[in-house]
C-alpha cells in the first residue's frame, strides 16, 4: 500500500477492483465502513462477481474477467475528456510534461515500437524521453532528422548499450507537444471509449458512465480538496496482465492527484500476514532485500553491477531530482557486509563474487517447470502447499514424482506432502514413484516470535504464544540446522564453490537456533566503525545499532541486511514492538505504533499530498508541509522528501524515480510489455481483442512448451472461470480444523442462475468443471449473484471456484468430498513483469457430474 | 463462571413475588446490529460458539453461504444471506445476524410452564435457566422469532444467553467483540435506539436507500436486539424477520384472559400450603439463591 489500511477511514471515494476485502480481508475492511459511516465515503466495487464487499457498495458493476485494463483505460479516457484531472498536480507531479523520443509508436495495431515477433521481446530504445529543453509550442522533430544514436550503434553491428534515460529531458509545460506525454496518453486511452469498454468488459455504457462520473467526481471542477482511493489485491495481480493493470490504476491516480494523498493512493491489499515481509525481504528470484536488483552474468564486477543498478537523475533542468536510489552504493555495500563480515572487503569487492549471478527466469512456475523436464532434483517446500497452489496442480505432481527428495515443513499433512497419493494414482504407480519426502513438523504462527509485515509496511513484533508441539521446530531452526550440517560438509570434504557458504556471517548466541530479535537487529544494521553525522554531529559508536538507512555507507563502515528495514531494530530497543496508541494529528498515523517502512513514514510520496508552495492540498488533512520558519518540511507524518528542499527548488515528491515525478509513461522497458498498459485478452479468453483482433493476447507472454502444458480455446471452452477464497477458510490450512469446516463444510462452484436454468441445473446438484489441463468436481451454488454478459455481441457466462480445498483435510479424509483441486484447472502462464500465474480468468466448460464420486 | 449476579424481574411459571421487580432501577441493555454494513463474515458465529463452548455439528452445502438453515440448540448466531433483487433491477445481498432478541414482552417466557426456567433480568436480558427446564417445548411455540431449539438428547431448550456472564462484569458480548466491522454496537437501549436512528437517517439521506429505518417491533414491547434494515418497510426479506412479531394469541389466552385459571390453581395451592402449615410447622428452609447466576443453569 502506498498508503494504510486505517489511512482508508480518510477517503471521499474508494474504488474496490481486482480485490475482496470484506471476506479475505474483513479486519481491514472497518476502514472503508468507517469512511462510509463518518464522512459518507462512496464505495464502488468492480469484480466478476457480486461479492460480500459488493453487498456494501454504492454502485457495483459486474466485470468479466481479465478486462479490467480496459476499465480502468476507461476512466482515464472519461477522467481528460471531461477535464476531472488535477492539472498542477499532473503538470508539476508526473511526467506529462516530458516528451518522448521521435520513432515511439501507440499499440493502434497491438504493438508498441520495436516489436521482434521472432523472439517475442520488444526492444525499448524508442520508449524514452528525447534529450533537450524547453519545447513548449515547438512542433515535433521534423522527419529528416537524423535517427537517434543507438540505432546507429547497432547498424554498425556494435554491441548496444542498454538505454539510458537522458539527463536533460525535453519537456512542454503548456503539454500541447503532439509528443509530450500527456498528449500520447490521452491519444493511447481515446480508444477506450465507453463503447468499447462495454465491448470488452461487459459493463453496459450508461453503467459504465455512472461509474466513472462518480469516481472522478472528487475532481469536479478541478477542486483539489477531495480524495479517491484505489483498493486492490490478487484480482489483479493473477493475470497476464497483472502489472499493467496495477499501472493503469496508478497512472489513473496520478492524474487525478490522489497518490501521496491522505485517503489516498493505490493500495494493495496482503493475502497473507507476511507476503508484504516476504517480498521485502526477497522472496523473489530477481531481487535481494529491499529490492536490489540480483547480480547478471553481465556484472563481471562490482562497479559494473553498481552502474548498472544505480539510476541517474533524468528530469527537465528547471526542475530537481533527488534520485533516491543514487544510494544504491550504500545500501548494497552495506548488504555485502551484513552477508560476509570481515570477509568483504573493498579489495575483494565486497565478497560480490559470493553472491549467484542469475541468467534467466527462476519464478515459481518456472522452478516446477525445470523439476518436470527433470532438471530441478530437489525441492524445500516451508510454509506453502506447492501441488495445491498450482497453477495446473497436475503438472506440479508429475513434477514431484520426478524429484528425487522433498522437503516439506508442515504444520499439517498437506497434499504436497501427500503428493504421491493424490487421486488418480493407482497402487502400482505409487510405487514406481523414487522420490524420498521428509516431512519436517514445523510451529506454527502462534508458537513463533518474530515480525509480520502488513499491507500498510508496518513491521509488528509478536511474541510466541505457546511453544511448538512434540518435535515440531521453528523455521529459523530447521533452516540454522541445515545450514550448519553443509558448512561441515564443505569444510570438511570442500567443493566446487564453498566460500559463499564458509564465509557467511552466522555469529549468533545459539548458532543452531538463532533468535529472531538477533536477525532482526542484523537486518537493521549496525556502524562498523565510529560514525558522525556532518550536520546534526550525532555519533554511533562501533558496533551500535543504526538509528536509520540515511546513515548507511559505501565505504563498509555499515552492514546492514536490508536497507529499507533500518530504524526497526535501533539502540533505543525493538521499534516493531512499540504499542503507542496516540495519534495527536486523527489521522490515524500513529506514529509510536511498531515500525513502518521506510523510516516509520506511513504515507508513501507524501510530498504530493501539498500544492507546488508546500500547503497541503486539503487543510483538514494536513500530513506534511514547509515550515517557513524553519526552511523545513515537517508534518505529522515523516516527510516522504527532502527536508530542506524548498519548494521554489521545484524537486519532484517521487523520489525513487530518476524523474523525481510520477510516471504516467514508463520509459526504456521498466516494464517489459509497453510504456503505457494495452488492454489484451487473457491467454484463454472467450472472444478475439476487439482493440485489435490480430494482436488478441500480450505480445510478450510466453506459453510454456511441455506436453504438460495445455491451453484451451472458445470452441472447447466456452465459459469463463475465476478462482478465489473465502472468509470461511484460509487457504489449504483451516480445511483441517472443525470451526471452519462447520461454517463452509464442502467445495462448491458458483454458477449463474441463468446458465443453471439451460443447464437444468439445481442449487446443491454436482457439476465437473473442466479446463484443458483438468477437472473438478463439486457442488453447484446456483446464485444471481453472476449475471451473463454480452462481451463482444456475444453472450458469455462466467463462473466462480473457491480454492480451499484438496485431498487432505477434516471432510476429505472422511470421503465427503470430491478431492480435487481447483489449480488442476488453471494455466501455467505467467505475467512478463511479475512472473504471476493467471489463476483469475481462463476457459472451462461446466457440466452436470453424472460420476461416482462423494 | 462469573460470580457476579443479575437481578430478575420476570420469572417463568412463576407465581408468587420477584425479588428484583420495581426494587431497582437498571439500564435496559441492547445490541443494535447495522444489516448496511455487515459483511456476513460470521465472526460473531465464531465467537458465539467459543465463548460458549457449544460443541460443533455436522453441516452440509446447501446452495448458500449461510452456515445451517437456522439457529440449533448449540448454534445461537447465525447470519442469515439472502439475495433480494431490487425494483430498478440491481442487488441486494442481505445479510443479518439472527439470535434471541431479548423481547421486553418475551413470548418465551410468557408460555413457559416451569417455575424459573425463563427469566428476564432488570437490564432485559431473557435468560433460560436449562436447571429448571422441564422440556415442554411451549416456549418454542411462544417465541415469534423461532429462536430457541431443543437439545432433542437431554429435552432442554438453549438459546443466546445476550452473554449474560461477560454483561455482569461489564463486558460486551462475545459476537460485539469480535464484529471486525463495526456493524454491532452493545449499551443501553437509549442510545442504541439513537444510533440507530442517525444511521438510518443518513441512509436515507446519502445512500439510495429512502425506506432505510430502524426494527424495534412494539408487538412485544420492543427489542433487547434492533436493527438498522436497508429497507424497514419489508423486513421479510431479511430471512423472513416478522414485520409485526407478536406473542402468539394462544400464549396471550393463557396468560391474559384465562389466567384465572391459573389464579384459582395459585389459590390451592396456597390453600394447601398453609393446610402443610398448620399439619408440619415452619421449616428451616434453604436459602433459595433467588438471584440467578449468569450462565449457571447451562451444564
Amino acid at each position: 500500500m502506498t498508503n494504510g489500511w486505517i489511512d482508508i477511514k480518510n477517503t471521499d471515494m474508494m474504488l474496490i477492483m481486482g480485490g475482496n476485502p470484506a471476506e479475505n480481508h474483513p479486519c481491514g475492511f472497518k476502514w472503508p465502513v468507517e469512511a462510509k459511516r463518518t464522512r459518507n465515503a462512496k464505495l464502488i466495487v468492480v469484480d466478476p462477481r457480486f461479492t460480500r464487499t459488493a453487498s456494501v457498495a454504492d454502485l457495483f458493476c459486474q466485470i468479466r474477467a481479465g478486462s479490467d485494463i480496459a476499465f480502468l483505460g476507461g476512466l482515464i479516457h472519461y477522467a481528460i475528456e471531461n477535464h476531472r484531472i488535477a492539472k498542477d498536480y499532473l503538470l508539476n507531479y508526473t511526467n506529462a510534461a516530458f516528451v518522448i523520443k521521435e520513432g515511439f509508436k501507440l499499440p493502434e495495431d497491438g504493438l508498441y515500437s520495436g516489436f521482434d515477433a521472432e523472439t517475442q521481446t520488444y526492444d525499448n530504445t524508442s520508449w524514452n524521453y528525447q534529450e533537450g529543453g524547453d519545447l513548449s509550442g515547438k512542433p515535433a522533430r521534423a522527419k529528416g532528422d537524423p535517427p537517434p544514436k543507438e540505432n546507429k550503434a547497432a547498424a554498425a553491428g556494435k554491441p548496444t548499450p542498454p538505454p539510458h534515460l537522458p539527463e536533460n529531458v525535453a519537456y512542454d509545460l503548456t503539454l500541447q507537444h503532439p509528443n509530450c506525454v500527456f498528449q500520447l496518453l490521452r491519444k493511447q486511452y481515446s480508444r477506450y471509449t465507453p463503447e468499447m469498454v462495454e465491448r470488452i468488459t461487459g459493463i453496459p455504457k450508461a453503467q459504465f458512465e455512472k461509474v466513472a462520473d462518480l469516481f472522478t467526481s472528487v475532481r469536479k471542477d478541478g477542486d483539489m480538496k477531495k480524495v479517491a482511493t484505489i483498493i486492490y489485491a490478487v484480482g489483479w495481480t493473477q493475470h497476464t496482465a497483472g502489472t499493467q493493470t496495477i499501472r493503469t490504476a496508478a497512472m489513473l491516480q496520478l492524474l487525478l492527484g490522489n497518490v501521496g494523498r491522505s485517503g489516498g493512493g493505490v493500495n494493495a491489499l496482503r493475502g497473507h500476514s507476511n507476503i508484504q515481509g516476504a517480498t521485502d525481504m526477497a522472496g523473489i528470484f530477481e531481487i535481494l532485500p529491499g529490492y536490489l536488483k540480483v547480480p547478471v552474468p553481465a556484472d563481471t564486477d562490482f562497479k559494473t553491477y553498481l552502474e548498472r543498478i544505480t539510476p541517474k537523475s533524468s528530469k527537465p533542468h528547471i526542475w530537481d531530482s533527488w534520485n533516491y536510489w543514487s544510494n544504491t552504493p550504500k545500501f548494497a555495500v552495506s548488504f555485502m557486509k551484513a552477508m560476509y563480515g570481515d570477509t568483504a572487503t573493498k579489495q575483494n569487492d565486497w565478497a560480490f563474487h559470493y553472491l549467484p549471478k542469475v541468467d534467466r527466469n527462476y519464478s515459481w512456475t518456472y522452478i516446477w517447470d525445470d523439476m518436470y523436464r527433470g532438471n530441478v532434483k530437489g525441492l524445500f517446500a516451508f510454509g506453502m502447499n506447492g501441488v495445491a497452489i498450482g497453477p495446473d496442480s497436475n503438472k506440479n505432481i508429475e513434477a514431484l514424482k520426478k524429484a528425487d527428495w522433498l522437503v516439506v515443513g508442515e504444520i499439517y499433512p498437506d497434499e504436497t506432502s501427500e503428493f504421491w497419493k493424490s487421486p488418480g494414482i493407482t497402487q502400482d504407480e505409487m510405487k514406481k514413484i523414487q522420490t524420498t519426502v521428509y516431512r519436517l513438523p514445523c510451529a506454527g504462527f502462534a508458537e513463533k516470535d518474530g515480525a509480520f509485515v502488513n499491507s500498510a509496511r508496518w513491521l509488528q513484533w509478536k511474541n510466541a504464544a505457546l511453544p511448538p508441539p512434540g518435535d515440531a521446530k521453528p523455521d529459523q531452526e530447521v533452516l540454522a540446522r541445515i545450514f550448519l550440517r553443509v558448512r561441515e560438509l564443505y569444510q570438511k570434504e570442500g567443493g566446487k564453490f564453498s566460500d559463499a557458504i564458509l564465509h557467511a556471517t552466522w555469529s549468533y548466541t545459539n548458532p543452531q537456533n538463532p533468535a529472531l530479535a538477533e536477525v532482526a537487529k542484523e537486518i537493521n544494521g549496525k556502524a562498523l566503525a565510529d560514525l558522525e553525522d556532518p550536520v546534526t554531529k550525532q555519533q554511533v559508536k562501533a558496533g551500535q545499532q543504526l538509528p536509520g538507512y540515511a546513515w548507511l555507507k559505501d565505504d563498509g563502515t555499515t552492514a546492514c541486511g536490508n536497507w529499507l528495514y533500518s530504524g526497526s531494530f535501533t539502540e533505543a530497543g525493538n521499534m516493531m514492538a512499540r504499542r503507542g496508541t496516540e495519534d495527536p494529528s486523527g489521522l490515524g498515523i500513529y506514529p509510536n505504533w511498531a515500525f513502518s517502512w521506510p523510516a516509520n513514514r506511513r504515507v508513501l510520496y507524501n510530498r504530493a499530498s501539498c500544492d507546488l508552495d508546500g500547503k497541503p492540498w486539503d487543510p483538514a488533512r494536513k500530513q506534511v508541509w514547509w515550515n517557513e520558519a524553519t526552511q523545513k518540511w515537517v508534518g505529522n507524518d515523516v516527510p516522504d522528501f527532502k527536508a530542506d528542499s524548498k519548494p521554489k527548488d521545484h524537486m519532484g515528491p517521487f523520489i525513487m524515480n530518476p524523474e523525481g515525478v510520477g510516471r504516467l509513461f514508463v520509459p526504456i522497458g521498466t516494464v517489459a510489455d509497453g510504456p503505457f498498459p494495452e488492454h489484451y485478452e487473457p491467454i484463454e479468453s472467450p472472444v478475439e481483442n476487439p482493440l485489435h483482433p490480430q494482436q488478441s493476447n500480450n505480445p510478450i507472454v510466453k506459453k510454456f512448451k511441455t506436453d504438460a502444458d495445455k491451453y484451451g480455446t472458445p470452441k472447447d471452452y466456452n465459459i469463463v472461470c475465476t478462482t478465489y477464497r473465502l472468509t470461511e477458510h484460509y487457504h489449504y490450512w483451516t480445511k483441517n480444523n472443525p470451526m471452519n469446516v462447520q461454517l463452509v463444510p464442502e467445495p462448491f462452484v458458483e454458477i449463474p442462475a441463468e446458465l443453471a436454468n439451460e443447464m437444468g441445473l439445481r442449487g446443491g446438484e454436482k457439476v465437473k468443471v473442466t479446463s484443458a489441463r483438468g477437472d473438478y468436481v463439486a457442488k453447484a451454488m446456483v446464485t444471481r449473484r453472476i449475471k451473463s454478459m454480452m462481451i463482444d455481441g456475444k453472450k458469455t457466462y462466467q463462473i466462480g471456484v473457491p480454492f480451499h480445498w484438496g485431498y487432505r483435510g477434516i471432510t476429505e479424509d472422511e470421503g465427503k468430498t470430491a478431492k480435487t483441486m481447483a489449480n488442476l484447472l488453471s494455466p501455467t502462464v505467467i505475467d512478463p513483469n511479475a512472473w504471476t500465474p493467471e489463476f483469475k480468468g481462463f476457459l472451462v466448460k461446466v457440466e452436470k457430474s453424472v460420476g461416482a464420486e462423494p | 463462571m462469573s460470580q457476579a449476579t443479575l437481578r430478575v424481574q420476570k420469572i417463568s411459571g412463576h407465581a408468587g413475588s420477584i425479588p428484583g421487580q420495581d426494587t431497582q432501577r437498571e439500564y435496559t441493555v441492547c445490541k443494535f446490529i447495522d444489516t448496511t454494513t455487515c459483511i456476513g463474515c460470521k465472526a460473531c458465529e465464531v465467537a458465539c460458539v467459543e465463548w460458549n463452548d457449544l460443541p460443533f455439528s455436522e453441516t452440509v452445502f446447501d446452495n448458500t453461504y449461510q452456515t445451517m438453515p437456522e439457529t440449533r440448540w448449540n448454534y445461537w448466531n447465525l447470519i442469515l444471506f439472502n439475495e433480494h433483487e431490487r425494483e430498478d433491477g440491481s442487488l441486494l445481498w442481505l445479510m443479518r445476524k439472527n439470535q434471541c432478541m431479548h423481547c421486553a414482552e418475551p413470548g418465551c417466557l410468557a408460555a413457559c410452564p416451569a417455575d424459573g426456567a425463563i427469566v428476564q433480568y432488570t437490564n432485559g436480558i431473557v435468560d433460560f435457566q436449562q436447571a429448571n427446564c422441564i422440556g415442554c417445548g411451549y416456549c418454542i411455540t411462544g417465541c415469534p422469532f423461532d429462536i430457541p431449539k431443543m437439545n432433542p438428547k437431554t429435552h432442554r431448550v438453549f438459546k443466546c444467553t445476550l452473554c449474560t456472564d461477560r454483561v455482569s462484569e461489564g463486558l460486551e458480548p462475545a459476537c460485539i467483540k469480535s464484529c471486525p466491522t463495526g456493524c454491532l454496537h452493545f449499551g443501553t437501549k437509549d442510545d442504541m435506539k439513537e444510533l440507530a436512528e442517525s444511521r438510518a437517517k443518513q441512509l436515507r439521506d446519502h445512500s439510495n436507500f429512502p425506506n432505510a429505518g430502524v426494527y424495534d417491533p412494539p408487538g412485544v414491547g420492543g427489542t433487547g436486539v434492533i436493527y438498522v434494515l436497508h429497507d424497514a418497510s419489508n423486513p421479510e426479506i431479511y430471512g423472513g424477520l416478522p414485520k409485526n412479531p407478536h406473542v402468539p394469541w394462544s400464549v396471550k389466552l393463557w396468560k391474559g384472559p384465562l389466567k384465572w385459571l391459573g389464579n384459582v390453581a395459585m389459590i390451592g395451592g396456597l390453600v394447601g400450603l398453609f393446610v402443610h402449615y398448620l399439619r408440619y410447622g415452619p421449616k428451616a428452609r434453604e436459602e433459595e439463591d433467588l438471584a440467578i447466576k449468569p450462565g449457571g443453569g447451562r451444564t
